[in-house]
């Protein structure tokens, strides 16, 4: 049925017809490709930069190491939860390491390792997950915004930081991560129309990791794939395997380049998968067979950049071993921090609320004060 | 807190000025004198917005400082979260007071807390406008009042001008806080006048403070925005009763001058808390419970409401059964001729 076929097009009442409609733009550009983009083990990776690439393994083997010992903490009730990106190393890295210093990353609860691959200490990254603040950093002094527990929230502050850095003359780049899930959330729309009608200098990474929680993408989504949904918004949806380093790393960059050229948001898509549970409080038996965690195994991120460069003669046992090395030191770093128990002031509960306190509150800190002063008398 | 530094009052400039136009003025002067003060929402553009508050601004200060949104009011908020990480300071309109309901998560979830959870590093300069409340004949979720919502949140100024000068100096206070500011703007009074200069505002108090309107010996009207100008209008006819009535003023709900209201309730020993908002869960409970707490030696009689009741808001065209209205507030002052 075409618009002149519906019914009640033709009546007579309606005084002039309407102006004719076109599309505003060829949508194809914006359309991601079928199959997610790949460079590992094709004919692309002759071009991979070997010092890139090197770096970006050491800081996969890194942040392998770092969920390792994140869950282990978890484990020995050193953290309340965590929510592992074993699998997902690729994305997390690239994220980071497609930034300059000047731009901004904004994390979902998911994302420590992005804070951690873009230069946040370890232990400062997992205060949320410890328990004892819920933002250990500074953002303005990382440029990595608070760890975003709501889903997709922050997407329209990245959107609203990179449009005020352009307002002001800067040439910073907001990167916004987001799960798949997170994708189906009023803001994750609000966001993305945003940052389309202000050609604001954003990209949105989308890790679709197969799984909101439990629940599959297939219930998620109806879109052929999470990238599609940029068209309606009038941006390029970008379609990576998530798992594929460089890949990833060479897709986010040429977005954050249009971002920073004037050229607007990029949605890209990255399809990876989230091999551990999505958190410790998660039984991933109850929704997934084994056999499909065993095929994504076999698609590892670490050992895919391994394969590459080992056979392309970039990286050799003493290479790897280095790697391991490297990460056995932040690991032990990150014992200590998190074995030591942090010194907390419960005063601290007053003092962040409003710039100025509010006679209310003091009245409250000084209920409290007593109550701790009684205490320790006791 | 802080006072807006003024001008001396020149008597000679002073004409009829409506609220709305000492709104406009407030944001003018706040824009022209701090390039990093930006506003924005649906239709604050060319149209000035539909109650006109933002008229001329784009004109004065271009799109990138007067800014049409997409109509998303999540997406509008949650923008400006991000602007002030930047260091501006946005001022964020949502239109009408059931509007801003899409926002509520980006407000409870960020704007309120960002100063907390970093500690200090983040804070949040937004002043969120919501024209509120009843009286104009409006449809469906045209004229609630929501202040509960926004009191029961931490992190979160809650203010409400219910004279010319106040809407003018309570705006400029609002825009140079560092903490997010609901800005209610009761609608009916947007036109109401008064002789003011826009040359030369007057110095008010700034966030915090409440103000004794009408001085009185026999009891204690609490209210605020809308209802203020209905108080005074019942102080003014309960004088025919023998009952002289004090007003007062809470301009500023968080944080709530608890001080003043204290002294003038322990002064007449009487006390009525007047709002258009539903009184079950809604900011008299709360005033009133302080009072008890604070007063109770002094008080003659139990503190009284006078609210809207506890439905949805009306069709306008029952809307003045649910209003508090003259007559009811009368009758609840009648109720303090308490005897045991």
């Amino acid at each position: 049925m075409t618009v002149q076929e519906l019914p009640g097009a033709g009546a007579s009442h309606r005084p002039t017809p309407p102006p004719a409609w076109r599309p505003r733009t060829d949508a194809a550009p914006l359309l991601p490709d079928p199959e997610p983009y790949r460079v590992l083990g094709t004919p692309a990776a002759e071009k991979l930069d070997p010092e890139l690439m090197r770096r970006c393994y050491a800081e996969l083997v890194r942040g392998r190491r770092y969920n390792a010992q994140a869950t282990a903490l978890t484990r020995q009730g050193r953290l309340a939860v965590y929510p592992s990106t074993v699998g997902q190393e690729a994305c997390e890295i690239a994220a980071a390491l497609v930034l300059e210093e000047r731009d901004w990353l904004f994390p979902s609860y998911r994302d420590t390792l992005a804070a951690v691959a873009r230069g946040l200490d370890p232990v400062q990254a997992l205060t949320l997950l410890r328990g004892d603040w819920h933002t250990g950093y500074d953002p303005r002094e990382h440029r990595i915004a608070p760890l975003c527990t709501p889903l997709a929230t922050q997407l329209p502050h990245a959107v609203g930081l990179a449009h005020a850095a352009r307002l002001r003359g800067d040439d910073v780049v907001a990167l916004a991560m987001v799960g798949d899930g997170g994708t189906s959330e009023g803001d994750f729309h609000e966001a993305l129309n945003f940052a389309a009608v202000w050609k604001a200098p954003v990209v949105f990474l989308v890790q679709n990791n197969g799984f909101a929680i439990s629940v599959p993408l297939a219930k998620q989504t109806a879109a052929p794939t999470l990238a599609h949904k940029a068209v309606g918004y009038g941006m390029p949806g970008r379609l990576v395997d998530g798992n594929d380093i460089a890949a990833v790393h060479e897709v986010l960059s040429e977005a954050v380049r249009r971002a920073r050229a004037g050229g607007g948001p990029t949605l890209v898509e990255a399809v990876t998968y989230r091999m551990e549970a999505h958190t410790n409080a998660d039984d991933a038996t109850r929704y997934r067979e084994d056999s499909e965690v065993a095929a994504w195994k076999a698609h590892d991120p670490v050992e895919l950049l391994e394969r590459e460069l080992t056979a392309r003669g970039l990286l050799d046992a003493e290479g790897i071993q280095q790697a391991k090395d490297a990460a056995e030191v932040m690991a032990a770093a990150l014992r200590e921090g998190m074995n030591a128990d942090p010194v907390l002031d419960p005063m601290d509960l007053f003092a962040h609320v409003y710039a100025e306190q509010t006679d209310r509150l003091r009245e409250q800190a000084a209920l409290l004060r007593a109550e701790l002063e009684a205490g320790a008398e006791g | 807190m802080t006072t807006v530094a003024a001008k001396p009052v020149s008597k000679a400039a002073a004409k009829p000025a409506t609220m709305a136009q000492a709104l406009n003025r407030a944001l003018r002067d706040a824009m022209a004198e701090d390039p990093t003060v930006h506003v924005m929402g649906e239709d604050v553009g060319a149209l000035g917005g539909v109650f006109r508050i933002t008229d001329g601004l784009v004109k004065e200060f271009g799109e990138d400082r007067c800014t049409d949104t997409p109509l998303a009011e999540a997406g509008i908020l949650g923008a400006a979260v991000g602007m002030a990480m930047y260091g501006l300071r946005p001022v964020v309109e949502m239109q009408f007071d059931a509007f801003a309901y899409p926002a509520f998560e980006q407000l409870i979830s960020h704007v309120s807390r960002m100063r907390n959870r970093t500690r200090g590093a983040m804070p949040m300069p937004i002043t969120i406008r919501v024209p509120y409340g009843g009286g104009i004949g409006g449809v469906e979720h045209h004229s609630d009042s929501s202040e509960a919502y926004y009191l029961a949140t931490p992190g979160l100024h809650v203010v409400t001008p219910a004279t010319v000068e106040d809407a003018y100096g309570l705006m400029r206070a609002a825009i140079a806080s560092d903490d997010p500011v609901i800005f209610l703007e009761p609608k009916r009074l947007y036109w109401s006048k008064a002789d003011w200069s826009p040359e030369a505002p007057t110095a008010v108090p700034g966030i915090g403070k409440a103000l004794v309107r009408r001085a009185g010996t026999s009891a204690t009207l609490i209210t605020y925005g809308p209802s203020l100008p209905v108080c005074l209008e019942a102080a003014e006819a309960a004088r025919e009763e023998g009952w002289d009535l004090e007003v007062l003023d809470l301009r500023s709900l968080v944080p709530f001058d608890e001080e003043t209201v204290v002294a003038a309730v322990r002064r007449t020993g009487r006390a009525v808390v007047v709002h258009e908002a539903n009184g079950f869960g809604g900011p008299g409970a709360e005033i009133a419970a302080r009072i008890m707490e604070r007063c109770f030696h002094h008080l003659e009689a139990p503190v009284l409401r006078v609210t809207g009741f506890d439905i949805p808001y009306p069709p306008p065209m029952l809307e003045k059964h649910h209003l508090p209205g003259v007559d009811r507030i009368l009758d609840t002052v009648a109720r303090l001729q308490w005897e045991n």
